[in-house]
């Protein structure tokens, strides 16, 4: 027996074959994003509106990802976006491995734009990256506003946060600008958007920043 | 929390790793597991007994688990502290302006393993 120093993070080769995957996906042109929040937090809400809001602009695919049924992907297919549903048995995220075979078995051809919709929590997807060039996180208002204290590392690597369900904030001791504050003291470089799929409000700035992204990272 | 998916992922570093050196079987395995990384040990180390019958490479490891400490350190008054007696509060000057050293990690420490014979002959 031979000993082997490896000191690797367990997470090392899923960060390599994600790296991989966001390279190829960039020479198809494709912007993928990583949609994580908890369960019922409205993340197919948000897609529904986002879609129909940009699909003028972007051909749009949606893979969704749950540990079982196919209620969300029939919701966006309705839209006219092409959609694919995976189950992951049990596991509680997405991998770059799941998340490539998702992408190849739903096919890219002609998308400019794939969403990610990952399991419903805010623990383990947060750990595992997908291939994603922009994670996105979404908190709703009655989540509360104290889930940046207990869910640090989720806040830590989304590159935007989505706060739903802006429409229910008179219903609930959810106070914004505190939340705001926890959310940028562990990453100052976050976008907040406080937004209501149900009246419009704030999908505006959402769905520009969004555009802006593709711009730029298509000029990249 | 979700340790049978880390045991899969550190199979698959394994596996990987086997591969490239041409290693025919694993005697043990070290991980580092921090404190506060979410992982339960006792959970971890029954999903890696009933995962590693399945995987041949596997199958005799041993798997030796070292706890790292979790300590944070307050921005305002520059101390560490034990992450885990005290929380997010700085204890000596009540602080909230505090961040995590260290006490989160999941990693391969080191493996111990034998080389396929064709490759000691060669």
């Amino acid at each position: 027996m031979k000993v082997i120093e490896l000191h690797k993070t367990v997470t090392a080769s899923n960060d390599r074959d994600a790296e991989v995957l966001r390279k190829e996906l960039k020479e198809k042109g494709v912007f993928f994003i990583n949609l994580m929040s908890s369960a019922g937090s409205g993340k197919t809400t948000l897609l529904k509106k986002t879609i129909s809001d940009l699909q003028h602009e972007y051909n749009i695919a949606v893979l969704e990802a749950d540990i079982e049924a196919d209620v969300d992907a029939r919701a966006i297919e309705a839209l006219g976006a092409r959609s694919i549903q995976v189950h992951t048995d049990g596991m509680c995220h997405m991998d770059a491995g799941m998340t490539r075979q998702g992408l190849e078995e739903m096919g890219l051809e002609n998308i400019d734009l794939a969403i990610l919709e990952n399991i419903g929590n805010l623990i383990c997807p947060a750990e595992f990256a997908t291939g994603a060039s922009k994670n996105v996180m979404l908190l709703s208002v009655p989540e509360g506003d104290d889930k940046p204290l207990k869910y640090p590392l989720m806040f830590q690597t989304s590159d935007a946060l989505v706060i739903t369900k802006m429409d229910a904030l008179p219903y609930f001791d959810f106070d914004l600008e505190k939340c705001k504050e926890r959310v940028k003291y562990l990453n100052k470089d976050i976008q907040i958007f406080p937004v209501s799929a149900k009246t419009g409000e704030g999908m505006e700035a959402w769905e520009d920043w969004l555009k802006e992204e593709i711009k730029k990272w298509k000029e990249d | 929390m979700h340790e049978l998916s880390i045991v899969t992922h550190v199979a698959k570093t394994l596996d990987e790793l086997a591969e490239e050196n041409h290693l025919s079987k694993i005697g043990s395995v070290t991980l580092e597991i921090g404190e506060v990384s979410g992982i339960m040990t006792d959970y971890f180390e029954e999903c890696w007994d009933y995962f590693k019958r399945k995987h041949p490479l596997l199958k005799d490891a041993k798997l030796y688990i070292e706890v790292i400490k979790a300590v944070t350190f307050c921005e305002d008054c520059k101390q560490e502290y034990e992450t885990v007696e005290y929380g997010k509060i700085c204890p000596y000057c009540h602080s909230e302006h505090t961040y995590l050293v260290e006490g989160n990690e999941c990693n391969i420490k080191q493996i111990e393993a034998e080389e396929k014979e064709d490759q000691q002959l060669s």
